[in-house]
């Protein structure tokens, strides 16, 4: 892995999303955790458009930057009162996340580097075009995605639909 | 390859950390969004690295995107209900489903 220019966007990349996502859960203010929220999900894009995937990352883009924390901002602000803290937890349970968390990670991580994985090819990132991801996405052939395509779009309407009865006045 | 697993694994148990600490549910919510995001990063990895001639990954972080997205609106609309029926959104204040 030589210290190419790719090499370098994608460190830095990773020491973003690092610092931003434990930033997230160890800060006290919800405001702040939604703001590092956004970051995280910026740098994940860069993470799809350095692999290749510009349409995922552009959606990512648009559902996750664009929809889900603006949401979440708007909620924050209609729920929190003024100086809204976290609530300080029994010591004896934060070791216990803390180190559940800990364990959990460092397990993963030992499996991931000692495991071998198949043949891993180094592709060069090729853009994946629009027309293909179209046609996969509308084909109802082995490599077809049109099952699932209507799946999602029958849980949107029945999200619209449970988000206005769950959340109007009574 | 395994630099982007290492990446999406601290971002999965920071997200399960504060899963586990946190006690206001908003900030809950944001943790299960760190999670499903770093399992979009290890689907999208998978596919560019181990088959890279085929979409299959690329298309499920794609449907992931769309049901976290719409799991995250029906939940902060509960959310708001039950702030405007309790005044709170803490979870120890939050021992009763039904009022």
């Amino acid at each position: 892995m030589g210290l190419t220019l790719e090499t370098i966007l994608f460190f830095v990349l990773a020491a973003f999303i690092t610092v931003f996502s434990i930033l997230t859960v160890v800060t006290t203010r919800i405001v702040r955790s939604a703001t590092y929220l956004l970051f995280v999900l910026l740098a994940t894009a860069g993470i799809y458009f350095m692999l290749g995937y510009t349409f995922l990352g552009s959606v990512q883009i648009m559902v996750y930057a664009g929809g889900i924390v603006v949401l979440y901002v708007f909620s924050i602000l209609l729920t929190s009162g003024e100086g809204d803290k976290a609530e300080k937890l029994k010591r004896s349970k934060f070791l216990a996340g803390l180190g559940a968390s800990v364990a959990g990670g460092m397990i993963i991580l030992f499996i991931t580097l000692t495991h071998q994985f198949g043949p891993t090819s180094t592709p060069a990132p090729v853009e994946v075009s629009i027309k293909s991801i179209g046609y996969a996405l509308m084909s109802g052939d082995k490599y077809g995605y049109i099952l699932p395509f209507e799946a999602v779009s029958i849980l949107l309407l029945a999200c619209i639909i449970g988000g206005l009865l769950i959340a109007r006045k009574r | 390859m395994e630099y982007y697993l290492i990446v999406s694994a601290i971002m999965f148990f920071a997200g399960i950390y504060g899963f586990f600490v946190r006690r206001n549910t908003l900030a809950i919510l944001i943790s299960i969004e760190l999670i499903l995001n770093a399992t979009d990063i290890n689907f999208a990895v998978f596919n560019r690295f181990l088959f890279p001639n085929g979409l299959e990954g690329h298309f499920f972080a794609l449907f992931s995107i769309a049901i976290s997205a719409a799991e995250t609106a029906v939940a902060i609309a509960i959310m708001i209900n039950i702030y405007r029926n309790i005044r709170s959104i803490q979870v120890r204040n939050l021992n009763e489903m039904k009022w």
